[in-house]
């Protein structure tokens, strides 16, 4: 199971990589194979302020429907477009080219709580 | 939970099992899509023995299975095949199912979800002068489909296998292993089901799978079996079938003999038929992006048709496609309707099916 050690995990299975107050957003290797084939992500636009907690995407595989939850909250500024065309992206390389939004963070410190990779690999295992 | 002949296989396979009828069975080994695309483009190999199989036999045998399912027993000659149902009195479906016919007996194949429910009702329903033995513990079976499906399995066999007609089976030797060579499938492609003893599992899963290598071969899970039946809009028992539907409605009417004599559930059938059916399960294909799931809401101008029986983002068209039941005057091929996926109504159209 890949679980790159530079990037923080919630335990919904999102992976978090923060640089300043700028936040990418995806779901891990362990998430995608549990999810199976992805068909479908649907992302709110940027712009859209999403809460600490709260469901703000879904997404759809052949056999569930899994929600994704902010792990803190802020702005989306962007979201990968490319996967409306190539959802199967996020099973393919979910921590690169499967990434889903990026969140311009209000306050930082609110991800201090989220997993280290050794702890994710933990709560994984 | 109850294993089939081949879990070692799946296991190395690196499958992905679930429980499934209280068997242990793949759901997939590398991608629902890939392995559906495999199956579409050459060849794929489905572990199907959760399937049921009950013998039917004796003098009686003809006029039991007659009286139980709604197909035209008759009609069937000795080494052919037909789908049927079996209905309860009310006209609701107890289960779909296959029927052999053998030289002195029947074989029926009904789903391993309904397996238990299936031989209680035809013990409860048995005439004098037949026997009934369920052999679902004794049979494996894999069903090989594709359209190299024929090639791979030719390479096995003195049997000719292109002189199997559709729907039609011998018994021979394939791998060295007596079996039931049956030209049937629940893919929409060319292809066969094997039923053999347990003891030759291994052998015959290894031999299919070394013939096959030359057309990318692999093996297929539970997820792609349904994904391939729904683009050919095969029914499903329990998502778009079940004790509450009639054959008539669900589009079945080609398997209802209603002339054949007198048969479980005939005199409502007739009573449905004379009246017209209130409710038609149609093929829609969505006209925007979204997953149609089991149970969602069919809706035209804002006026409930009906539910969504079976759903899928089609692999072949990477659109999403589904059953449903919608209620009469909407059911016309060509026909624009909505569906409710999570609170948003997204267009679709009613289509000729197959999908693909």
């Amino acid at each position: 199971m890949n679980v790159p050690a530079e990037l923080k995990y919630t335990s919904d299975h999102e992976w978090v990589k923060v640089e300043g107050d700028l936040a990418t957003i995806g779901i891990t290797d362990y998430a995608q194979g549990e999810l199976g084939d992805v068909v479908f992500v649907e992302l709110p636009e940027p712009g859209t302020e999403i809460n600490k907690g709260e469901s703000f995407g879904t997404i759809e595989a052949v056999k569930a429907v899994a929600d994704l939850f902010s792990p803190a909250s802020g702005e989306i500024t962007e979201l990968n477009e490319a996967l409306e065309d190539a959802p199967e992206t996020v099973n393919q390389d979910p921590y690169n080219d499967g990434w889903m939004v990026k969140v311009k963070l209000n306050d930082p410190s609110e991800l201090d709580e989220l997993m280290d990779a050794a702890a994710y690999e933990q709560h994984i295992s | 939970m109850k294993f089939t002949a081949l879990h070692k296989m799946h296991e190395q396979a690196g499958a992905k099992m679930v429980e499934f009828a209280g068997y242990h069975m793949p759901i997939q080994y590398r991608s629902i899509r890939d392995e559906h695309r495999r199956v579409r483009e050459t060849v794929g190999v489905f572990d199907v023995s959760h399937m049921g199989e009950i013998e039917i036999s004796g003098p009686a045998a003809l006029d039991m299975v007659q009286k139980i399912t709604v197909n035209d027993v008759a009609a069937l000659e000795i080494g052919q095949v037909h789908y049927t149902a079996m209905c309860y009195p009310d006209g609701g479906i107890v289960d779909d199912l296959l029927v052999y016919h053998f030289a002195d007996k029947y074989l029926l194949v009904v789903n391993a979800s309904n397996k238990d429910k299936d031989f209680q009702w035809m013990l409860d329903n048995k005439i004098d002068g037949c026997e009934i033995k369920d052999l679902s513990e004794d049979f494996t079976q894999i069903a090989v489909q594709g359209k190299k499906a024929e090639a791979t399995l030719q390479k096995l066999t003195s049997v000719k296998l292109d002189k199997i007609k559709f729907y039609w089976f011998i018994e021979g030797e394939l791998a060295g292993c007596p079996m039931i060579i049956s030209r049937t499938g629940y893919t929409g492609e060319p292809g066969f089901e094997l039923y053999f003893a347990n003891e030759f599992a291994e052998r015959v899963w290894n031999k299919v799978f070394e013939a096959g290598a030359e057309f990318d071969i692999e093996p297929i899970g539970l997820g792609a079996r349904d994904s391939l039946r729904l683009e050919k809009k095969m029914c499903l028992y329990g998502n778009d079938i079940d004790q509450t539907t009639n054959p008539l409605e669900a589009g079945l009417g080609w398997i209802t003999k209603l002339d054949k004599g007198d048969f479980i559930g005939r005199d409502m059938l007739l009573k449905v038929k004379e009246e017209g059916v209130p409710r038609r399960l149609v093929a829609f294909v969505l006209d925007g992006p979204g997953f149609p799931r089991h149970g969602y809401k069919i809706f035209k101008d804002g006026e409930e048709l009906g539910e969504v029986t079976s759903g899928t983002v089609s692999p072949m068209l990477e659109k999403g496609i589904g059953l449903g039941y919608v209620k009469k005057g909407f059911t016309k091929i060509g026909t624009t309707i909505e569906i409710e996926i999570r609170k948003k109504m997204v267009p679709a159209t009613i289509i000729k099916p197959p999908f693909v």
